[in-house]
């Protein structure tokens, strides 16, 4: 080995090194900034980092566009759900009277509320786009509570960073930032189009998040956790964790 | 050697063969997610809506990933839009990196002026339809670019890829709140949909294009000098 590509390999060697290290700590102020979604992990990382740290920087504060009324879908496409399970079927008998949105984890006040509850708070509605990540999309007036408000009621901690839902159907979640979850258009929706929120659209209620596509709208939602952190089968899966593109 | 030594400028720089090789790589995983993605819904619409419950635009003749959609085939393939939509947008972000050292390497060492623009003179209605007659005789190229070959990178660097990049942004939901008319330029979200397919379309064409007419240049030859720059 020549002199010269001695002294190429160690200057590789250590661009390499100074540019691993300049990453990580690229890493570190990005996630201190709120930029770094929560670690799914593998080969994916680098690209829907970028995504998230890009959309965070560029949308926090954006509104997601909204339609005129003249421009809501006709027939607004119920995507296909799993079949209803028992307890659905049995809450569904009672008019869903009994049905409960439970809010907990870091908050003063865990609460509970029923969904009387829910409508006698102030609602919100906007006439967004729902678009599904298969491509296709339908325009619809959602109506429900904002998720900041029952966030303010139950008293969310400093702390918290992250809003995960559950939906009564086994299996299906979602989870959203604080900069989503505090986001004006983010609704607990029980209203759509005008009438209550049909079955094939998620009634009686459903999780709004209009800025990203329509698996984070989860659907049947009864359970709602404020955290800190996200469980890594609540953040790994098929789908990427943020959905804002 | 003695090729180099008398027409230095003739040798692919080095910027040109790394973004090249990366885009290839980026364009070979957009292409193969895109498809995945695609095979989820392959009707098209126009506007801001579209759905299994509406008529489309047009459809491809192929069976789709999910079975809501009125396809016609009784098969329902398998679903492959999780990984293919991560795949696509990495992809796409090795491509803007790779695009935007090619832009500004290329502004800054005038590559695009001396290597790509074409000469006045080439773009008058006789230089170009025997440029073109030429083309359509198989004539064997040149050793520098002629004038379709100029537009026709052109067009693909400067126009296809960024109308790529801009019909698949106006697609986020994240990005028409920040850019709405930006976005709403096409039409809304499903011609945003529809433009990006038929751009796919475009883009594969050039690949056919290009590559036969790599093959005619000779193959082997052209390869190698992309890869080591000696032309």
């Amino acid at each position: 080995m020549n002199p010269l590509s001695r002294r190429k390999l160690i200057s590789t060697g250590l661009a390499t090194a100074a540019g691993a290290a300049g990453l990580a700590t690229a890493a570190r102020l990005a996630d201190h900034a709120g930029l770094m979604p929560p670690p799914q992990g593998g080969f994916y990382t680098p690209g829907d980092s970028l995504t998230y740290a890009a959309q965070r920087l560029l949308t926090r504060h954006t509104l997601a566009r909204e339609f005129r009324r003249d421009q809501i879908s006709p027939k607004p496409f119920p995507n296909p759900t799993s079949p209803k399970s028992d307890e659905y079927k049995r809450l569904e008998a009672g008019s869903f009277t009994d049905w409960r949105l439970t809010v907990e984890g870091l908050v003063e006040r865990p609460m509970t509320f029923s969904l009387a509850d829910l409508k006698s708070l102030p609602a919100r509605s906007n006439i967004t786009s729902l678009v599904c990540e298969e491509g296709w999309s339908y325009i619809a007036e959602w109506t429900g509570v904002p998720l900041s408000l029952v966030l303010e009621r139950v008293g969310a901690l400093p702390q918290a960073r992250y809003v995960a839902y559950y939906s009564i159907q086994q299996g299906w979640d979602g989870s959203i930032d604080m900069d989503d979850a505090l986001h004006p258009q983010t609704l607990i929706t029980h209203t759509f189009n005008g009438a209550d929120l049909p079955y094939g659209h998620g009634g009686p209620l459903r999780m709004r998040v209009p800025r990203q596509l329509g698996y984070k709208s989860v659907k049947f939602i009864n359970h709602i956790r404020v955290v800190d952190h996200l469980k890594p089968a609540e953040v790994a899966g098929d789908y990427s964790w943020y959905a804002g593109i | 050697m003695a090729d180099s030594a008398v027409s230095p400028t003739l040798r692919h720089p080095a910027f040109v063969r790394v973004t090249h090789w990366v885009t290839v790589l980026a364009f070979a995983a957009l292409v193969l997610s895109g498809v995945e993605i695609l095979i989820s819904h392959p009707r098209f619409y126009w506007g801001d809506t579209g759905h299994s419950g509406m008529p489309a635009l047009f459809q491809l003749p192929i069976p789709a990933s999910r079975g809501h959609v009125p396809t016609g085939f009784k098969t329902v393939l398998p679903d492959q839009n999780g990984w293919s939509r991560s795949l696509h947008f990495e992809a796409a972000w090795l491509v803007v990196f790779a695009g935007v050292v090619y832009g500004f390497v290329g502004l800054a060492s005038r590559h695009f002026q001396r290597q790509l623009v074409p000469a006045a003179a080439d773009l008058r209605g006789s230089a170009l339809s025997r440029a073109l007659l030429a083309h359509l005789r198989f004539a064997k190229p040149e050793a520098d670019y002629n004038v379709l070959q100029r537009l026709a990178y052109l067009s693909v660097i400067f126009v296809a890829f960024p109308l790529m990049i801009w019909t698949g942004l106006a697609m986020s939901p994240a990005i028409v709140s920040l850019f709405p008319s930006a976005m709403a330029v096409f039409g809304g979200h499903q011609s945003a949909r529809t433009l990006h397919f038929f751009g796919f379309g475009l883009l594969m064409l050039f690949l056919v294009a290009h590559v036969a007419m790599v093959i005619r240049a000779g193959f082997r030859q052209r390869v190698v000098a992309m890869i080591t720059g000696v032309r």
